[in-house]
């Protein structure tokens, strides 16, 4: 049977299974080998993780929201180093530099809008043109990244605001405010998709687009919304990040759409939509960040990470295949 | 039928054009509360164009639509459901991984404060049009969970979310088991007492004769008349169809038999059919017979390789022979010509020439290149002995008219020079003249001594070209008729499982 | 009517659009600066093209084939720093290092192709997780540290970057050589029916007896081969490598093989069609250097440019400017 119960169960819980399995792998390779003296499933550890995820993390929580719907997106990566720049520089513009510390806020507004517009561009084309999402991001990803490096050349963007890194850095429960925006992010997005019109016509239109058309369904204006919304997110990632670090490198960013939809299928949302869930993408956010630092943590070198990310990646796709096998009555193509 | 009272849904003098082609030329018809109406055409007459005026996705050049006599624009398919103008389609349009509930109400989903979805209104809702339809699975479940006739279901129940005043079931029994198609004909009988009009579509006679009130036939785009089912039978309502007399010609040419090509003994492939034996000669055309589902296509497609048997063997020319592979069958001289066209048989983007070469290219070779010599050759040949109609070889084949696409596939065949040619649904979705040729074709190949396995689900079809025919039912092999002892009746029972007779 | 004649204009355009797109844009540039198309101009284009361009030649297979590879960049870095650190062992130099680094590339290019093609995973999937786990591959190999050729007078390894033959050089002729045996290969012979074929409609080619698995296979293969004539000639060329030498050219890779009309459907698209995106790409990167303009200036008009070519390509299909999308 396609949908077995046992097929959903496997399905829904197995990155979280997943993260278990890391976490008792890295805590008994770790003490048995004593390669570490401290505890890798240590409370302070854990909390961290969360902080060291959130840059990818909200990234990928709108990552999820675009492919339920059924399109990709390949130009977070730009959208975030852009808003990140917009964001500092902006605190320089002569109208700002008078406000003191209420610059700050307009900055932040400034940087979140940038990303706004950017989604805006790609969603719109998308609708309009016609054209595939995937050709329309891997476009705008050098377009944006163009317009990156035009706005300060090769050099890197600075500005430190110590009230801002104080804001960044601002903890509570063992978690900085980073923490807190991504899960906060997971959690609204993941209200949006599951409680709201929106969210259930993006699933319906990522699920079977054409009898979302005929329900009268507008499938234009929700992939909009859905574009503005990730590069809102992305833009969201790089407040949350370059308010502590003050410095952005126009080559930052690169590689983040692809560790985004990493994550994201690594959660379990189908590449070609309809299907997925915020939680899901939230373990798979874990499960690399978890990753990373076992790896470090019982002394593999950095490296490995990406190696044994790629190869688990591709073993979830095998895995998911062989249950979506229909068994011997199938036909061989 | 009344005439006093008001038709619920009226057409009038519908016209919608395409470059080209006059899709509808003045239909009317009308349907009235608590008749079922049926619509009847070949495929091609105009029914799904008329479908899709009625659902407000195409809109006509002239004509008006009444509901309750009173005129209705459609222009998207939510105005034509907010005016009562429901559809069942015949594809389900579902997206499985929805609750029924989000499937239901989907493009209209109740809504709370700041865009929230209204679960509770949503569940109380579906869960009351279910249980009007008195169907074992909730609001809740995943659509994608439900068997096909459940789906279906979902499709009904989407129709009912507002007051009705014409649903309109598109070929609606299509997957349907006989115990399914029970509940949906009480279905309609309900819908019926409510006082909703009811257009049927339908290609099966019997359910026709058995719900329906009045028949309606389109034909080439034009409406060709209305008529009392109880006043009707089904010869008249097929002439009506065709515009002649339905033609049941048996083939009687009989081809002096060579050896068994083929010879096949209880072969299964798990629940799809099982212990299905035959044997097909050099010079012989074999037709199989039945329902779309009773498993002819899948025995093809074993026979090609394409599927693993559970069991059975195959003897080629008196040797046995395990065929894993198309590749394998090609090499064994097994070919098929498959049911879909467009998806298995062509790739449409290639020319005529390289689609006819495509299983032999390896061959067509001079030095390591493809000889464009040894194509044209191939190429000529088959265009001369098929009278394929294309401007030139070059020419895509995506634009060539169905009937000429199909005898590209079934060149593309020929010039492998096999055994056996399998052919399944030989004319589906060709016009009227380019099928009799396909016909004469086929009986052509037996002549030249070519053991041909027709597969179809026409019966002038199996009757004009074939020698003996294979009729089977539920995956099993009901009976195998000469074409000298075949009558329609015996092959109809056969088909529908014996204890069932032509419905009245 | 307007549908009629955009399709007609479309038919012309469709065909030979990027081609006359191509020419438009060199006769502007030239007229506006004789320099553009004078003969060393135009080889340092190519040249610096010829990297970017080898890779976009095995990616045509790839696409036209019906799937993606988003592996190529990570793929090239790893090419680069195998073959320079092969070339630094001892007992090894050039000759051994480069059969070795040829036959480690497309071990991994086999792999990409078994999965794709005999197990039937999702390319984008697949290739995206090699990205990465070819990345890792090659920072373990270094242990993180950049390559070098330590004396670069004593080999004769820098010729496939730095050499020339008959005034033309090295790289150049390399990407013209292999272009013009893989635009033989796709489009004279039955190999390369075959991969039309898979890729435009791969049941199709199954009821055709096409051995579809092994025709994917053999597309990574032969992007895997293009991949590491890259990496030979960027090693060669700087005689030496970063870990992320290749960082990102997938995506620039896919850009030219898209504007030279390939669909990302599969079945469509032509070696010398990805040849004049490369050139565009280019040219335009030229161009717009002769005209003062910084280098990213480029990206953005890469992304117009892509946006519009596409964009007009499924216009003329759909006889409509604008998507019918509500």
């Amino acid at each position: 049977m396609k949908n077995d119960n046992m097929t959903h169960l496997v399905k829904n819980g197995a990155i979280w299974g997943f993260i278990v399995l890391e976490l008792i792998f890295f805590q008994v390779v770790g003490s048995v080998w004593s390669l570490s003296q401290s505890a890798f499933i240590d409370p302070g550890n854990m909390l961290l993780l969360l902080k060291q995820s959130a840059p990818i993390g909200i990234i990928a929580v709108g990552m999820t929201v675009i492919m339920i719907n059924g399109n990709i997106d390949l130009s977070v990566g730009a959208t975030y180093a852009l808003a990140g720049i917009v964001m500092l520089d902006s605190m320089t513009w002569p109208i700002f530099v008078g406000l003191g510390d209420w610059a700050i806020p307009l900055a932040w507004l400034a940087a979140l809008l940038t990303g706004c517009i950017l989604g805006a561009i790609n969603g719109l084309i998308v609708w309009k043109t016609g054209v595939d999402a995937f050709i329309v991001t891997l476009g705008s990803m050098l377009g944006f990244r163009g317009l990156v490096f035009m706005y300060n050349g090769q050099q890197p963007t600075y500005h430190l605001n110590w009230t801002m890194v104080d804001i960044a850095e601002w903890g509570a429960f063992g978690l900085q405010t980073s923490a807190f925006v991504f899960i906060g992010v997971a959690f609204l997005v993941w209200l949006m998709m599951t409680r709201t019109v929106h969210g259930r016509n993006a699933y319906a239109i990522g699920n079977n687009r054409e009898a979302a058309v005929n329900a009268a369904i507008r499938v234009g204006p929700h992939i909009m919304i859905n574009f503005v919304l990730i590069g809102f997110l992305a833009a969201l990632s790089a407040v949350a990040f370059y308010s502590g670090s003050g410095s952005v490198n126009p080559n930052d960013g690169m590689l983040f759409e692809l560790w985004a939809i990493t994550a994201v299928v690594l959660g379990g949302t189908k590449l070609a939509g309809g299907a997925g869930s915020i939680v899901g993408t939230f373990g798979g956010v874990l499960a690399i960040q978890l990753l990373r630092k076992g790896l470090g943590h019982i002394g593999a070198q950095t490296e490995t990470v990406n190696l044994v990310i790629g190869l688990i990646l591709i073993a979830v796709l095998m895995l998911d295949k062989q249950l979506n096998r229909k068994g011997q009555e199938e036909l061989k193509l | 039928m009344t005439t006093d009272r008001k038709p619920a849904l009226r057409l009038e003098g519908i016209v919608k054009t395409f470059p080209g082609v006059r899709a509808l030329d003045g239909v009317s018809f009308e349907v009235y509360p608590g008749e079922v109406h049926a619509l009847m055409g070949e495929n091609g007459a105009g029914k799904s164009t008329l479908m899709k005026v009625l659902g407000g996705i195409y809109q006509p050049e002239e004509g008006r639509i009444f509901v309750d006599e009173e005129e209705a624009v459609m222009t998207s398919p939510l105005q034509a459901k907010a005016k009562g103008v429901m559809f069942i389609h015949q594809e389900l349009s579902l997206a499985d991984e929805l609750s029924v509930a989000e499937n239901v109400y989907l493009g209209e989903l109740p809504r709370k404060s700041l865009g929230r979805v209204d679960w509770k209104t949503l569940y109380e809702r579906t869960d009351a049009i279910l249980s009007r339809l008195k169907v074992g699975f909730t609001a809740r479940t995943i659509v994608g969970d439900l068997s096909i006739a459940n789906q279906q279901m979902v499709e009904i129940a989407r129709a009912l979310t507002r007051e009705a005043r014409a649903v309109i079931f598109d070929e609606p029994t299509a997957s349907l088991t006989d115990a399914e198609k029970v509940v949906l004909f009480e279905v309609i009988e309900g819908l019926k007492a409510e006082g909703v009009g009811i257009v049927y579509i339908s290609h099966r006679m019997e359910e026709i004769f058995k719900i329906t009130d009045r028949v309606s036939v389109l034909r080439d785009g034009s409406y060709r008349g209305t008529l009392n089912t109880a006043d009707t039978d089904e010869d008249a309502v097929t002439q009506m169809m065709i515009g002649r007399k339905l033609d049941l010609t048996r083939n009687e040419e009989h081809v002096e038999l060579g050896d068994v090509a083929l010879k096949v003994e209880g072969l299964s492939c798990h629940k799809l059919f099982q212990d299905v034996s035959f044997e097909v000669r050099e010079g012989e055309v074999l037709g199989f017979y039945g329902l779309v589902g009773a498993g002819r296509t899948e025995i093809a497609e074993t026979l090609f390789g394409l599927r693993t048997p559970s069991a059975g063997k195959m003897f080629l020319k008196g040797k046995e022979i395990h065929i894993r592979s198309p590749i394998e069958a090609i090499e064994n001289g097994i070919s098929l010509v498959p049911e879909s066209r467009k998806e298995q048989g062509l790739v449409l983007g290639m020319s005529c020439r390289d689609n006819i070469t495509l299983p032999q290219v390896d061959d067509m070779t001079a030095g390591p290149f493809v000889s464009d010599g040894a194509e044209i050759a191939i190429f000529d040949l088959y265009r001369d002995k098929l009278e394929i109609k294309t401007p030139s070889s070059r020419t895509a084949v995506g634009s060539l008219s169905g009937g000429n696409q199909q005898k590209i596939v079934i060149g593309k065949w020929l010039s492998m020079r096999p055994e056996v040619l399998i052919v399944d649904e030989p004319t589906r979705g060709i016009d009227v003249g380019s099928k009799s040729e396909i016909h004469n074709l086929l009986r052509d190949l037996a002549r030249q001594g070519y053991a041909v396995i027709v597969i179809s689900s026409e019966m002038p079809e199996v009757l004009r070209v074939s020698d003996r025919i294979v009729a089977m039912h539920h995956g099993k092999v009901m009976r195998t008729f000469t074409s000298e002892d075949v009558t329609e009746d015996s092959l109809i029972q056969a088909i529908s499982g014996i204890e069932s007779g032509r419905a009245a | 009517m307007a549908e009629t004649n955009l399709k007609a204009l479309g038919g012309l355009l469709a065909r030979q659009g990027i081609l006359v797109a191509f020419v438009v844009f060199m006769i502007a540039f030239a007229l506006w600066n004789p320099r553009f198309i004078q003969i060393d101009n135009v080889f340092s284009v190519i040249r610096s093209s010829a990297i970017l361009g080898v890779m976009a030649l095995g990616v045509t297979f790839v696409v036209i084939g019906g799937n993606l590879d988003l592996s190529v960049g990570s793929l090239l870095s790893f090419s680069a720093i195998v073959v320079l650190d092969l070339h630094e062992t001892p007992g090894f130099g050039p000759a051994l290092a480069i059969p070795a680094m040829y036959a480690m590339t497309m071990g991994i290019g086999a792999v990409i192709g078994f999965l794709v093609g005999y197990l039937k995973l999702n390319s984008l999937i697949v290739t995206l997780g090699m990205l990465s786990a070819i990345h890792g591959l090659t920072l373990t190999w270094s242990g993180g540290q950049n390559m070098d050729i330590a004396n670069q007078q004593e080999t004769w390894f820098g010729i496939f970057g730095r050499g020339s033959a008959l005034g033309i050089p090295i790289p150049v002729l390399m990407f013209g050589l292999l272009a013009a045996i893989l635009a033989i290969i796709l489009s004279k012979t039955p190999f390369g029916r075959k991969v039309y074929a898979v890729g435009g409609n791969g049941t199709a080619a199954t009821f055709s007896g096409i051995p579809r698995a092994r025709v994917v296979f053999l597309t990574y293969i032969i992007s895997s081969f293009c991949v590491a004539t890259a990496g030979l000639i960027q090693a060669s060329r700087t005689m030496g490598a970063q870990n992320t030498v290749g960082q990102g050219m997938e995506l620039e890779v896919l850009a030219a093989v898209i504007l030279g009309g390939a669909s990302l459907l599969g079945g469509s698209g032509a070696v010398f069609k990805t040849v004049i995106g490369v050139l565009i790409l280019g040219f335009i990167q030229n161009g717009l250097l002769l005209a003062g303009l910084q280098f990213y200036v480029q990206f953005v008009v890469t992304w117009i440019i892509i946006i519009l070519a596409v964009w007009l390509d499924i216009a003329t299909k759909r006889g409509k400017f604008w998507s019918p999308i509500a």
